[in-house]
């Protein structure tokens, strides 16, 4: 029985006909009570089931996921990870994601294919170039790589934009993060499920969440498709639904809820080797290991909880797209999706206890969720462990919104939402 | 491409109109509003799976009006003139 994946258990395996793999991760029957649930199977309610075991030694755990693990907005995002934020608050948060992300294959025994392939974030003026410096500066004070790129820089990483005399967005430089880059978003999920199940984590899918059992004034358990069950900790990250489930729960939050869409081209060779990102085309793109161009954009205009996404913000992202990269003129496009993102009003994320005393939430990542999956995990657990807040999440606990201390990272995230 | 119903120009195209928030969202009134009930108004949003009541702005005649629509087929169930009843 092979467990661990390695060059020799692959090379055993070759040899015994690949036979002895075993299933990444358990499928068990739900039980009645657990030390914590963890609602939603993405890659945040995953990484906290296996940071409360890893870290905090509490694995009665479950992640009840309604679907299939992944397949919310993990599995269809852009996969883009970095850390070019602008706020101290982000950079402590993000900065801390970046990191585990890159131990995180070795620490999860899964390879995630994190690919370091740099990002350039465009400036199409001189005052775009004027706030460039701005970020730039912030960046390296906050302790995080950043380099301001000139023109040529960013012919030299992105020969193939359009630097034509003509363009309607001529490149002025750029915001270049070296360590930014790409990681496979599946793997991602399937790495920490099959790490957490290895520790005694319950994931437990096809399991909708449809109430809240409250007792006391607290919540102490969920009603499921499968069944009432008990804890006295629950923590929720289930991204585009929070508002969903804390209508249930008895609250609202500062979310709304919309389509954000993708699309990628056919494979094609290697000709865009790092990440590019135009504010002003509204379009960020990269190409995958398969060779897909991997075509990312704004958010849809309307609120939506259809995760199909609408043809005018597609359209746009597209024209954009051609107006970077003509060479793409020829390219065919094989699929175009959603996912329903929760965006908040200072485009942080929200972190920390409900307004429902025992429920903690995770929520709010908005359209860029992804590269912030092992803090979020590590945070949530330690929340629902102590029940109290690490420094890194303090500031993103929901009480910042009657305190007016909202971190606005609408601009330092890149892309118009 | 989805048309939206204004009800002063009639059926337009969706790109038209921009999204202002939940209908009934009234501004506190008065001298000592809690802070609470600020944020409340500022912030938090019903946010419904289905049938929403909203309000919208048709960006070309610059009307606001409300609409009820559902979030998840997008279906547009009544569009409607501000009136005096933005709070109810
Ligand atoms: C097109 C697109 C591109 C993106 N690109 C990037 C990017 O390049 N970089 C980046 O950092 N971020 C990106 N993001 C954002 C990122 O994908 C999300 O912020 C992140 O995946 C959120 O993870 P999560 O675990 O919170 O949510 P999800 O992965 O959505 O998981 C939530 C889970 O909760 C489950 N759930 C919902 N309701 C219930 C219920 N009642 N009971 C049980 N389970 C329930 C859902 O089924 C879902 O599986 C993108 C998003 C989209 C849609
Ligand atoms: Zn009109």
């Amino acid at each position: 029985m092979t467990r661990r994946y390695s060059a020799l258990s692959l090379f055993k395996e070759g040899l015994a006909g690949q036979t002895g793999w075993q299933p990444a991760w358990r499928s068990p029957e739900p039980k009645p009570s657990y030390d914590a649930i963890v609602i939603g199977g993405g890659g945040h309610g995953l990484a906290t089931a296996y940071y409360l075991a890893k870290n905090h030694n509490i694995a009665r755990v479950a992640v009840l996921e309604r679907g299939w693990i992944g397949g919310g907005n993990t599995g269809r995002n852009t996969t883009v990870v970095r850390s070019n934020y602008y706020y101290p608050a982000s950079v402590e948060l993000y900065g801390l994601a970046h990191r585990l992300y890159e131990g995180l294959s070795k620490d999860l025994n899964y390879n995630v294919m994190l690919s370091q392939r740099g990002m350039v974030n465009l400036c199409h003026s001189t005052a775009e170039m004027e706030i460039g410096a701005r970020t730039v500066n912030a960046m390296q004070i906050n302790g995080i790589d950043a380099e301001l790129f000139s023109p040529d820089d960013v012919r030299r990483v992105a020969p193939i934009y359009n630097f034509s005399p003509d363009a309607r967005f001529p490149v002025f430089g750029g915001i270049w993060q070296g360590r930014a880059g790409t990681a496979r978003h599946d793997a991602v999920a399937w790495g920490y499920a099959r790490a957490a199940s290895r520790l005694g984590v319950d994931i437990i899918q096809n399991c909708e969440i449809t109430d809240f059992i409250i007792e006391g004034g607290r919540c102490r358990g969920v009603q499921t498709s499968r069944g009432a069950i008990r804890a006295e900790r629950i923590g929720m990250a289930v991204a585009g639904h929070s508002s969903v489930l804390a209508a249930k729960a008895g609250f609202r939050l500062p979310i709304n809820s919309y389509a954000l869409q993708a699309c990628v081209s056919e494979p094609v060779k290697p000709i865009l080797d790092t990440v590019v990102l135009s504010p002003g085309c509204g379009v960020y793109v990269s190409q995958s290991d398969k060779g897909e161009i991997v075509i990312g954009g704004g958010l849809d205009r309307i609120p939506s909880y259809a995760q199909r996404g609408n043809l005018p913000t597609l359209e746009a992202v597209i024209a954009g797209l051609l107006e970077m990269f003509p060479i793409f003129g020829q390219l065919k496009l094989m699929r175009q999706w959603a996912g329903i993102v929760d965006v908040v009003p200072d485009s942080s994320p929200i972190i920390g206890e409900s307004p429902l005393p025992g429920l903690f939430l995770n929520c709010g990542w908005g359209t860029g969720g992804f590269k912030a999956i092992p803090a979020g995990g590590t945070l949530l657990a330690q929340l629902l462990a102590s029940g109290k807040h690490n420094d890194i999440s303090r500031p993103f606990d929901l009480d910042r919104f009657a305190s007016g201390r909202l971190i606005d990272e609408a601009a330092g995230s890149g892309i118009a939402h | 491409m989805q048309l939206f119903p204004c009800p002063f120009c009639g059926p337009r195209d969706e790109t038209e109109f921009h999204f202002g928030g939940d209908a009934g969202n009234a501004r506190p009134d008065g001298a000592d509003v809690p802070i609470e009930r600020w944020a409340n108004y500022l912030y938090l949003r019903a946010n419904p799976k289905g049938t929403a009541r909203e309000i919208w702005v048709h960006m070309n005649c610059g009307e606001f009006f409300v609409m009820e629509r559902d979030t998840v087929t997008h279906k547009v169930l009544s569009s409607a003139a501000l009136g005096g009843e933005h709070a109810a």
